[in-house]
Parts: C-alpha cells; sequence; structure tokens
C-alpha cells in the first residue's frame, strides 16, 4: 500500500509543479464550448438546447488531451520499472493513478463548469444537473482512458491513437450524462441518466484497473 | 474422453496440425458457401413476395442482416481469442484473433453500407442515426480501434497482448453501447420503420435469410481460416515442415 | 536466448554479468530481478519459486535498473522519499527513516543539494540520488544494471566501496557492468554470449 499513497502523493506534487499539465486542458475546455456559438449560432434559445452536449463534449476532448501523458514519463524513466520491481498490485496503483488523473483532470472541468453553463445559456435548473453529471461521469472517463493510456504508453505519437480507442468506450457515458443535463434543462427528471452513470462509475471501477494493470505489463519487456 | 479433450487442447495450439486440417476443410467450405450464396439469394431475391411496406427494397437484408450478426459475433470471438491467448499462451489463438479483426470490420463496414442503400428508398437520405446503424458504426470505430493499436507496437507478443485486452475491455463494453444507443434511440425517434420484424415474417423470407446467414459465417470462417493460414507461415517460415511445404 | 543456464547466487558473493552487448546480460538481470516472466525452468528464492514468494522477495532484493526513476521536476529528497517508500512503512520492524534518507544524501556528495529540483541537478547527480538507496537499507540481495553509468571518480570510489560492504556483510550482488571491479575475493564472472550457457 505504501507505494500507492507515495505514487498519488508524488503524482499530485509533479501536477503543483507542472501546473499547465492540468491548466491548459482546462483553457482548452473552455474554448472548445466557445467555438460552437462562434460556428454556429450565439442565440441562447439554440444555445440552451445544445449547452450539455456541448460542454460534455467538451469535457470528453480536454480529458483525452491529459489522458496521454498518465504513463508516458513512469514508462519513459523507469518509475513503472521500480513498481513492478516491488512486487506491490499494479491493480492498486492503476486506481490511484486512475484518481490522480480525476483530481487534476475532471474535478477541475466539474469545477469550471458552471462558468460553461453561463457561456452556453444553459437552463438554471440544468446547472445541478451539469454538476451532478460531471462528478459522477468524469471518474468514469480517468478509469476508462487510463486502460487506453496504458496500452499506448510506450507507442510514439500515441495519444492520438489513445482518442482513437476510448472514444467509442466513451459513448455511453456521453450519452446519458448529455441526456441529464437537457432532461433537468427542461424539467423533466434525470434520476435515471445519474443512476447509470452511477453503475458505470462503480463498474469501472472494479474492472478497468485489470486491464490496466495487464496493459501496464507489456510496457516492461524492453 | 478428458484425454480426447486434453489431445484436443494441443492440437489446437499446434500451427501445423491447424495448417493441415484446414487444408482439407478449405475445398468443402468453399463448395458450400458458393452454393449458399446461390440458393440464398436466388430465393431471397427472386422469389420471395416483396414487403408490402417497403416494396422491393427491403431485400438488402439478405446482405445487411448476415452482414451486421457476422460482424458482431466477430468481435466477441476475437475478444474469446484473445482471452485463450492471454490465459494460456496460445499462439494459435493470438493469430486467429489478428486475423479475425480486419474481416469483421469489413463485415462491419458491408453492414453500414447496405444500411445506408436501405436507407435511401425508404428514408430518402443515405445517412440515418437509428440505433442499429449508430451502434454498427460505433462497433466499427472499436474495430479499427483494435487494428490501430496492433498495428502501432512494434514487438509481436506484446501487439497480441495489447490487442487481446482492448477486444476485452471493447467486449465488456459493447452490450453497455448497444443499450445507450438504443436507449438514445427512443429519445429522438419514436417508431422507426425496421429491417425486420421479427415475429411475422412470412416464411417465404424467412426461409433465404436463414440460408444466408449460414452461408455468410461459413465464409466468414473460410476468410479467417485462409488469413490464419497466412500468418502462420508467416511466423512459422523458419521452421522445417513449411520449409518443406514451401519447396514441394 | 539464453539455453541450458544454471546459477547460483549465496551470501557474500558478487556475480558479475559479463558479455558483448547484446548478449543479454540486461535480460538475465531483469529475469533474476524477478521482472521477466518469459522462461522455461525454475528460479528460486530461498528455497521457494520466486514467484510464488515474489512480495517477500522484493522486500529482500534492491533492483536498480538502467533507468534511474528519478523524476525531474521533483528535488533529491522527495524522490528519494517515493523511491523508498515500500521500506518506510510502519509493517516493517525497522522502518526506514527521513534522517535515513537525508544522510544517504550526504554520502552520495549530495548534501546541500537535497531540496534543489533534480532539472538543475547534472546527469551523474540525478544517478547518485538513486545509487543513495544502496546506503538505506541492508538488503540481503542487490541487483545493479551498469550502476557505474555517468559516475566521476569520486562516484565509482564510493560505489565499489559500498559494493565492498555489501559482500562483507554476508549480501549478495548481482551486477552487469564493463567496469572491472577490483578487491573482491569472491567475484565471479558469468560470460553470456558463449556458445552454449556455462556454469560459473
Amino acid at each position: 500500500m505504501s507505494l500507492v499513497t507515495a505514487t498519488v502523493k508524488r503524482d499530485l506534487l509533479l501536477a503543483a509543479r507542472n501546473p499547465g499539465e492540468w491548466l491548459n486542458p482546462l483553457m482548452f475546455f473552455l474554448m472548445v464550448a466557445a467555438l460552437f456559438p462562434l460556428a454556429v449560432d450565439p442565440d441562447p434559445k439554440f444555445l440552451s438546447k445544445i449547452a450539455g452536449g456541448v460542454i460534455w463534449v467538451a469535457a470528453l476532448l480536454a480529458t483525452l488531451l491529459s489522458l496521454d501523458a498518465l504513463y508516458k514519463s513512469d514508462v519513459e524513466d523507469g518509475s513503472l520499472e521500480q513498481w513492478l520491481a516491488s512486487g506491490e498490485s499494479l491493480y492498486v496503483l492503476a486506481l490511484g493513478k486512475a484518481l490522480v488523473h480525476w483530481l487534476s483532470s475532471g474535478l477541475p472541468l466539474t469545477l469550471m463548469s458552471p462558468l460553461l453553463g453561463l457561456m452556453m445559456a444553459l437552463p438554471d435548473e440544468a446547472f445541478p444537473a451539469l454538476l451532478l453529471s460531471l462528478g459522477v461521469g468524469t471518474p468514469v472517463l480517468s478509469l476508462l482512458g487510463a486502460v487506453g493510456a496504458a496500452l499506448t504508453a510506450g507507442v510514439r505519437s500515441g495519444g492520438l491513437l489513445l482518442s482513437l480507442l476510448i472514444l467509442p468506450l466513451y459513448i455511453p457515458v456521453l450519452i446519458f450524462a448529455a441526456s441529464a443535463v437537457y432532461h433537468a434543462g427542461i424539467g423533466m427528471s434525470y434520476n435515471g441518466q445519474i443512476g447509470f452513470l452511477g453503475a458505470m462509475l462503480a463498474l469501472s471501477a472494479c474492472l478497468t484497473p485489470f486491464a490496466s494493470a495487464a496493459a501496464l505489463k507489456l510496457n516492461l519487456s524492453r | 474422453m478428458w484425454q480426447w479433450l486434453v489431445r484436443l487442447y494441443h492440437r489446437l495450439g499446434s500451427p501445423k496440425w491447424f495448417y493441415e486440417i484446414t487444408g482439407r476443410w478449405i475445398p468443402w467450405l468453399t463448395v458450400t458457401a458458393s452454393v449458399g450464396v446461390v440458393v440464398g439469394l436466388v430465393l431471397g431475391l427472386l422469389y420471395a413476395p416483396a414487403d408490402y411496406q417497403q416494396g422491393n427494397s427491403f431485400r438488402i437484408i439478405y446482405i445487411h442482416v448476415p452482414a451486421a450478426l457476422v460482424a458482431q459475433s466477430a468481435f466477441i470471438m476475437m475478444a474469446v481469442a484473445g482471452a485463450v491467448f492471454l490465459i494460456w499462451r496460445m499462439k494459435m489463438a493470438a493469430w486467429v484473433a489478428r486475423s479475425i479483426a480486419p474481416i469483421g470490420a469489413s463485415f462491419c463496414l458491408i453492414a453500414l453500407l447496405t444500411g445506408a442503400i436501405w436507407g435511401k428508398p425508404t428514408w430518402g437520405t443515405w445517412w440515418v442515426w437509428d440505433a442499429r446503424l449508430t451502434s454498427m458504426l460505433l462497433l466499427l470505430f472499436l474495430y479499427f480501434g483494435v487494428m490501430a493499436l496492433q498495428r502501432a507496437i512494434e514487438s509481436d507478443d506484446a501487439s497480441h497482448k495489447a490487442g487481446a485486452i482492448l477486444s476485452l475491455v471493447g467486449v465488456i463494453n459493447i452490450p453497455i453501447i448497444k443499450y445507450s444507443v438504443e436507449w438514445w434511440n427512443t429519445l429522438h425517434q419514436p417508431a422507426t420503420l425496421t429491417l425486420t420484424e421479427k415475429p411475422s415474417m412470412h416464411p417465404d423470407m424467412l426461409v433465404p435469410l436463414l440460408i444466408m446467414i449460414l452461408t455468410t459465417y461459413i465464409f466468414f470462417a473460410l476468410l479467417v481460416i485462409l488469413r490464419t493460414r497466412n500468418e502462420v507461415l508467416r511466423h512459422e517460415r523458419k521452421r522445417s515442415w513449411v520449409r518443406e511445404l514451401l519447396e514441394s | 536466448m539464453f539455453q541450458n543456464l544454471d546459477v547460483h547466487v549465496s551470501n557474500g558473493k558478487l556475480l558479475q554479468l559479463a558479455g558483448p552487448n547484446g548478449a543479454g546480460k540486461t535480460t538475465l538481470l531483469r529475469l533474476l530481478a524477478g521482472l521477466n516472466r518469459d522462461y522455461d525452468g525454475d528460479l528460486h528464492w530461498q528455497g521457494e519459486d520466486l514467484h510464488k514468494v515474489y512480495a517477500d522477495y522484493a522486500r529482500q532484493r534492491l533492483y536498480l535498473g538502467h533507468l534511474a526513476a528519478i523524476k525531474r521536476a521533483l528535488t533529491p529528497i522527495e524522490n528519494l522519499r517515493w523511491l523508498m517508500s515500500p521500506w518506510m512503512t510502519s509493517e516493517t520492524d525497522t522502518p526506514v527513516l527521513e534522517d535515513d534518507l537525508w544522510e544517504a544524501l550526504e554520502q552520495v556528495n549530495l548534501a546541500g543539494y537535497e531540496e534543489t529540483s533534480c532539472q538543475q541537478l547534472s546527469a551523474g547527480q540525478q544517478r547518485r540520488v538513486g545509487l543513495a538507496r544502496l546506503a538505506i537499507v541492508p538488503t540481503p540481495l542487490w541487483i545493479l544494471d551498469e550502476p557505474f553509468t555517468a559516475l566521476d571518480v569520486a562516484g565509482v570510489r564510493w560505489l565499489e566501496e559500498q559494493i565492498q560492504r555489501q559482500v562483507a556483510r554476508n549480501g549478495a550482488v548481482v551486477i552487469t557492468s564493463h567496469h572491472a571491479l577490483q578487491n573482491i575475493p569472491t567475484l565471479e564472472r558469468l560470460e553470456l554470449g558463449v556458445l552454449a550457457g556455462l556454469e560459473e
């Protein structure tokens, strides 16, 4: 357990020392959302209908940006090798890494989302749904994305490949999360959608670390 | 019985045995598939009655439905083969999995294209976001993902393992994706015109369909066998039995 | 890569893996360290199958790989804290303490640099952060991959002393290195890349 906690602490420290790593995706998030009114129609009536979807798509893309670096440096500088040498569980490490990723990516995105809601004329009733869907959904993105990051850690320009691999897996989260925000905006219940997101979170928290652990081992035989 | 299973397990893992026995199957498979295609298509295109709602355009199901079924089950087969490779380190399983990917993806593409061809006379557009087509599109992306990942990793062993891991992750997600897309579809489109009304299909329409489905699976098996034989030759080219084979 | 290889490493022994590049020194080293499971045969630690007692084995074996596992954005003391974290828990009888880390950094001549970002240190200094581990926990087995890389004369001398001390207190060392080690009577060389792997 000790190496896991040490790794979580170390990675958080690294994130604090390299603010660009988590600030840049946040700015990207903001900019992508801003593209839609510019490209299509800034009329609030139009924007409010697509706000939930656009914000979620922007969140997906911003998350994909930050996933690429998750394991790359660990593979390159030998940290992963030391991890395997320590005998501690790669499953728990994968969970820890996904947690750190969420803390430096999903959580800031969630906290910044109300700002985007304002920009996109999101109906007032939809703001809680936005926060809830992002709060429950972004950990799923981190967990699933971590599998992709582990699979592509040793591949050059793996970032694009990572996106191709993970996007289909993100679709269910996108569908239900965007729907939750939309339904909240028109005054309908969205409990089912959030429930689904919760189920996906439970499922991915239990299963994805197995895949991540197996994928990480592939990067060690060099 | 148990010993026969053990022997079968060892045989399955032997590339040489695989090559030899599939060599004997190929002519049979080819004949059956050819006959099946002719019979199925003749019955389906010429003899089955026209659908009262869709007229003659429904006949595309004789290609679309088998292709879609094969595309979906092929992904599952690929994942199972990948799992066998991960658990039992059977190289044959890895080569079979690798061969299935492009073939399954092609069937997926055929299903999409035939779906679009069906959509034009029915809905007036080449593409429509109905649940089945959208799921098929996402399945195609999953296939592409597995293929791209395998080709991006240089080490043979690591590339097979990575493909297997991704296929397994994909296969678990496929039901989730399908359910999500169906649910999403109900939000945005009420009753849609479907290609097959399952309980009320006239036997004259159903029989050619079943023939085509069976035939397509046989055709798929044939393609996978041919492709896997190539993988076997490529990987075992330094072995004596391959050398003898190539010299003769 | 190898065939019919039979290796014994016992207390107080220093085993040096030698041979031309590509002969498989690092592969064998990583196999012994338990990092590589791709082999036919048996690997035993203290009588038991190594991979069955891997957690135990990992505690008693220090593996210094080719890569330093140093994060350049962190300071030496922060890096060392992470590297030593498995030994710093209260689960062991004698947990490593923070003071031990500072002392070790002093030993490798990084006194005064403990809290300087590794970015600003030279390659040799960065390697010494990893090597500081040798001065902290007396694990019975050391497995070192090219540890003399990027070391200056003082560093080389320090490392030789550490190895001698490890052997003297009945520990074992397996090492790959082009460096000629002296003054160690129990040194044995295993030449790889020679036809048919040999016993020492």
